[in-house]
């Protein structure tokens, strides 16, 4: 096992006034897994999740990301101009809202397509082409292409936007509760589709999940959160199989079943 | 037949569970178990209910934590430990060594029979097709009718869901078999092409670790037992 973290976070540290969000948080992960992190509200698991992507500044800690490139760089302390390319070419964020994520506006294949043209594509054919090609990926009929998704449901909102975040085959994709506002079976068909989609690209996820249920289908690994604090990590069957701290045993005892 | 080196060696393996939401009460369910598995042998778990059979067996999984003693498991040339093994070492483990049929499916919303007694091999890099191909024969010979390959699971019957649930573990080859009642809930028919996939699994040098209430299953698979003494003392 030589292979290296895709990503290294160390200290990281969150306050708001007086109240500490992120208190000293730190994992690793690793090529192709899929860590997730669970919690109830409140527990800061979106902050944390905001910090890595650069949405909101951390107050102590680390980022390392280990690009494609090959070298190792700490998100945190980059100058601006070079985090951004990094977030735009290498990673992906997921929102809970699809509002957040996507330009409703523009038709769905524009979606898709801006995020390619940011890595310099310009040939229209092909934008258009990988847009098709992608709306089919998550099943949203490809007749639809020039609507904006003003016009489509919560459930193809949320799939057009996982779309616009994997059509550049980023490494490191980060995911708000996305499974969240959606009914039961529009839930089923995104996980099933994320299942599949995170194994054909092979990209090292962390997605943020209330539900554990979702946690036991998508990840790879937990990391359980109270506070502000990791209170507990682990495999993830192993987690919920046979939680260990108090607040874990709480959490699973009060799952409907997972 | 029993080759020169055991492929699963526990020793002195402790484990507890210490309920928070019952003030604290823990209840010891292993406390030292040694035990060697070799190829080519099934080795049945034997104890009364509450002797921590099934604790055995998930501590060797990994979904339980042991808390002290060593689980060395062979794998890929080497050993590796598996008490307190990195969660990415355990995924490596149960993708290439250890394969493991639960009391229960864990069904998946959507994914068909086909997709989830296919997946195995698919992790391992194996062509779809092929094991598309290799998945629907397997289903064929457990007598799982053909309209139902591309139906989610979660409407089928119990018996048919722990037939999905073992055609996913035998579909790959896998050098060490934990087998949790994998009879329990089947016909007479079906146990006996259960009874067979073991038995070819075995020849083929499989080390398999069973828990076997069934007696004609134990009859027939058993080559050596390991009694479990029961152990139900509750520490406040």
């Amino acid at each position: 096992m030589s292979e290296q973290a895709v990503l290294e976070v160390r200290g990281l540290t969150r306050r708001f006034g007086l109240r500490t969000a992120v208190r000293d948080v730190a994992f690793e992960l690793w090529p192709g897994e899929v860590l997730g992190i669970v919690g109830e509200s409140g527990s800061g698991k979106t902050t944390l999740l905001n910090c890595i992507g650069g949405r909101l500044p951390a107050d102590h800690g680390s980022v390392m990301y280990r690009t494609a490139a090959g070298y190792s760089v700490d998100m945190l302390a980059l100058p601006e101009a070079e985090r951004r390319k990094l977030l735009r070419t290498e990673w992906g964020f997921v929102h809970q809202n699809p509002r957040d994520g996507l330009r409703l506006d523009v038709s769905a294949g524009g979606n898709v397509g801006e995020r390619l043209m940011a890595l310099g594509h310009r040939h229209y054919g092909r934008l258009r082409q990988a847009a098709v090609d992608w709306l089919e990926h998550v099943e949203i009929e490809t007749a639809r292409v020039d609507d904006p998704p003003r016009a489509f449901s919560g459930g193809m909102q949320q799939r057009l936007q996982i779309a616009r975040n994997l059509v550049t085959h980023p490494r490191v994709v980060l995911m708000d509760e996305p499974t969240g506002g959606l009914d039961v079976s529009v839930q089923a068909r995104l996980l099933d589709l994320l299942r599949r989609l995170v194994r054909e690209i092979g990209v090292s996820a962390v997605i943020v999940t209330h539900d554990l249920g979702v946690a036991r289908l998508l990840a790879d690994r937990l990391l359980v959160m109270k506070g502000g604090e990791v209170v507990e990590g682990g495999l993830t069957d192993r987690l919920l199989d046979d939680p260990h701290h108090p607040y874990t045993q709480l959490l699973v005892s009060s799952a409907l079943s997972v | 037949m029993r080759a020169d080196d055991p492929v699963l060696r526990i020793r002195s393996l402790h484990k507890s569970f210490t309920l928070h939401l019952r003030g604290g009460v823990r209840i010891d369910a292993l406390r030292g178990v040694d035990l060697d598995l070799f190829p080519a042998e099934c080795l049945v778990l034997r104890g009364p209910s509450g002797a921590g059979k099934s604790t055995l067996m998930r501590c060797v999984y990994g979904n339980y934590a042991a808390d002290g003693g060593s689980i060395r498991l062979a794998h890929e040339g080497g050993w590796a430990e598996l008490v307190g093994a990195a969660p990415r070492l355990v995924h490596a483990l149960r993708q290439r060594t250890l394969g493991y049929v639960s009391q229960f499916l864990r069904v998946i919303p959507r994914v068909p029979a086909l997709d989830i007694v296919a997946e195995p091999l698919l992790m391992r890099g194996v062509a779809a097709e092929h094991a598309r191909r290799k998945a629907a024969a397997l289903l064929e010979r457990l007598n799982i009718p053909t309209r139902l390959f591309d139906l989610p699971p979660a409407t089928f019957s119990g018996g048919e869901q722990q037939r999905v649930n073992i055609a996913r573990v035998f579909i790959a080859r896998y050098p060490v078999l934990l087998l949790d009642e994998p009879t329990a809930s089947l016909d007479e028919a079906n146990r006996a092409v259960v009874i067979d996939l073991v038995q070819e699994a075995r020849r083929d040098g499989a080390a398999i670790l069973a828990i076997l209430h069934d007696p004609a299953a134990r009859e027939a698979l058993a080559t050596r037992v390991f009694d479990l003494a029961p152990r139900l003392a509750e520490v406040a």
